[in-house]
């Protein structure tokens, strides 16, 4: 008997090593693996963060519904440490597997160093990057989640001049690739629309101390204050504005009145003004639900990357139903001159259209803090409607 | 004119800071004859024992300000002394040195890893109500920034050489054989030298985070401008890192401040106080007030 036991226990064995062996494939096929390059530590750890949260989010949510075209989706976070060598270095390792999509970097200076290596393979990137020459090089295969500063700061100059009535204004800007992205853009809107600038100030990521930027501030004689820099440079800066007793008004462009701003200066931020693009604040039942969601299983309120997070695995699932297939060029192809509506994918929450070089379109808001709050002043038409 | 002195009233706010931070880099030159690589780090570090204290405990945050403190002692005092400097030390100053660079490294990794990799708002322990001094409109905040940590240093000041602990710590960082000849406890006067040191970057550390927020990377930046601070000012004198860390405050300021007028971007005030500790190397090595040193050969 015992030969005979131990032969049962060996063929056992062997014949579910085979089974497993067979079944591993099959396994792997069932779940597409999507890699998220982005900003988990460093100057855009808060960024980062809150696009991881969302993009994890959107995901469960997918599986949770049968997958996309029958695949459970398994997100890869790789962080950049907000340098983009590091994010080059990711995109790279992510490219060798053949991914159907790459979701991030979210800093432009990350995304402009990557967006060539994903052109090239031919992958589609979904990236968190405002800077207005991402869309401009050539790439076909890069797809914003939010508004260019091409696109957005047209209507922020719209609001200096018919909102705030800025006649003289004081830039103050980081020196990064979001920064000066940013700042050349408004430049261009303002003197177009003969609104002078006095004060051009320059300011570095990861700043600490703003006093001397204020100082320069209070100074200049001008009728507001436009701010675009990354979240916490933008804390710091309001806190130091507050505590100079600084009496203008401060314009920003979404990040300015972003949530994490928002915690991060407290009542220092009151009374900031601006232009989103995108909000948990804005009167729309999907995105209340989304911000609901969001704050009930993070036990914070998303900001603007939370969203940007969430949306992109929808894109993805939207372009690829279309498509018909699991394929990267397939999706990239779907998403170029697509409308993606919360009527059919909820999960876009806003209805957004992409244009051939991977813009979007679709409505925005004007917004004031106020109780620690953003408040919603009023909404703006999409571009094309 | 009022644009200077509100320059330089933000930067004396926070070259006071500095100050404390540089003020450990002498106590622990002077007990160790080591430099401390992680002493950025530790102040970087109690901001987050007294959010830990206020979020877990539910404590009040001037309690969890004491139990940060606290913390700070028997961590990056007590703790740090025994597990690391005790057992290096006597292998020379090099590997002590070293190790300190990899307490950093553990430290902020620790904080990201366990704690969280995004800045996180931390309270102020004074109103940012505005006053006006001589036309210069500055906050409460800041100036009571300036006057607690020129307080904790005059404390210091006061303990090192009114009190016979500190009069003992002094002979033990002069000459440590000749004072346990004289029988000082020289083992615990380095031990106090230690806390003491702890307590001042946890001191430092509530008072910065309301600007910089509690963040797992504020060791650099803090550490960088406390290490020029202290070469600056004199490495082995108190009151040379009191100088230091405030000169360094001040020329930061009046740098970002004015040297866009002479033609240069006010990018390069980074560069500005490095250019300082290079000339002080170059043409006073003791630093401004420091003690120059013999070395027998």
């Amino acid at each position: 008997m015992r030969p005979f036991a131990s032969l049962t226990r060996r063929s056992f064995a062997a014949v579910s090593i085979a089974a497993l062996t067979l079944a591993a494939p099959a396994f792997a096929q069932d779940t597409i693996k999507i890699p998220n390059i982005i900003e988990l530590s460093g100057a855009g750890a808060t960024v980062g963060t809150n696009w991881k949260n969302g993009s994890s989010l959107a995901v469960e949510e997918i599986n949770a519904a049968g997958g996309i075209l029958g695949k459970k989706i398994e997100l890869v976070f790789v962080d950049t440490a907000s340098d983009p060598g590091k994010a080059r270095a990711g995109i790279q390792r992510a490219l060798d597997d053949k991914p159907i999509a790459i979701f991030g970097p979210i800093y432009s200076g990350s995304v402009s160093a990557t967006l060539q290596m994903t052109n090239e393979a031919e992958v589609p990137q979904i990236i968190g990057g405002e800077a207005a020459n991402l869309t401009a090089q050539g790439s076909k295969y890069i797809f914003r989640t939010s508004f260019g500063q091409n696109v957005s700061m047209p209507k922020i100059a719209n609001y200096l001049r018919d909102g705030v009535k800025a006649k003289t204004i004081a830039v103050v800007y980081v020196n990064n690739d979001f920064g000066k992205g940013g700042r050349n853009s408004i430049m261009k809107e303002l003197d177009s629309r003969g609104i002078k600038v006095v004060l051009d100030l320059s300011t570095e990521a990861g700043q600490a101390d703003f006093a001397a930027d204020v100082v320069k501030l209070k100074a200049a004689n001008v009728d507001a204050v436009f701010v675009y820099t990354n979240e916490e440079e933008s804390a710091r800066f309001l806190i130091e504005a507050k505590k100079q007793g600084l009496n203008k008004p401060l314009i920003g462009e979404t990040t300015l009145l972003g949530q994490k701003v928002i915690d991060l200066a407290k009542d220092a931020a009151e009374g900031v003004k601006g232009h989103v693009g995108l909000t948990v604040d804005a009167d729309i039942p999907l995105v209340k639900a989304f911000a609901e969601k969001f704050r009930a299983k993070y036990n914070y309120a998303s900001d603007h990357n939370g969203i940007k997070g969430y949306i992109a695995p929808y894109m993805i699932k939207a372009a690829a139903e279309k498509a018909g297939k699991l394929d990267a060029k397939a999706i990239a192809e779907a998403l170029r001159g697509m409308t993606i509506s919360p009527t059919t994918t909820p999960g876009i929450l806003i209805e957004g259209t992409w244009d051939a070089t991977g813009e979007i379109d679709r409505i925005s808001f004007l917004a004031e803090v106020k109780g620690g709050k953003q408040v919603i002043t009023q909404t703006l038409p999409k571009l094309k409607p | 004119m009022t644009d200077f002195f509100q320059l330089v009233i933000a930067g004396l706010a926070t070259g006071a800071i500095y100050a404390l931070a540089a003020v450990g880099f002498t106590l622990l030159w002077q007990a160790s004859q080591t430099i401390n690589f992680a002493q950025g780090e530790f102040v970087m570090l109690p901001a987050f024992f007294a959010l830990i204290a206020t979020s877990v405990l539910g404590v009040p945050f001037w309690i969890a300000v004491l139990i940060a403190i606290t913390a700070s002692m028997l961590l990056l005092g007590l703790t740090f002394k025994f597990a690391i400097v005790d057992p290096l030390i006597k292998h020379g100053p090099m590997p002590l040195v070293i190790s300190t660079i990899a307490v950093a490294i553990l430290l902020k990794d620790g904080i990201k890893e366990f704690y969280s990799a995004e800045a996180q708002p931390f309270p102020s322990l004074l109103p940012s109500t505005l006053i006006d001094v001589f036309g210069v409109k500055v906050s409460v905040a800041q100036i009571g920034v300036f006057f607690i940590a020129m307080a904790a240093i005059a404390a210091l000041q006061h303990f090192l050489s009114s009190t016979r602990t500190g009069r003992q710590m002094q002979a033990t960082a002069q000459n440590p054989t000749v004072a346990r000849i004289l029988g000082v406890p020289v083992e615990r006067m380095i031990l106090y030298t230690f806390l003491i040191n702890a307590a001042l970057a946890a001191v430092a550390s509530v008072l910065i985070s309301p600007v910089y927020f509690a963040k797992f990377t504020n060791g650099e930046p803090l550490g960088l401008a406390a290490f020029v601070a202290a070469i600056v000012g004199g490495f082995n004198q108190v009151r040379g890192a009191i100088a230091g860390g405030l000169v360094v405050g001040v020329i930061d300021n009046l740098a970002a401040g004015y040297l866009d007028r002479i033609g240069v971007a006010s990018s390069y005030r980074q560069a500005v106080p490095l250019i300082l500790l290079v000339l002080v190397i170059l043409f006073r090595p003791q630093g401004l007030l420091g003690r120059k040193e013999e070395r027998a050969v």
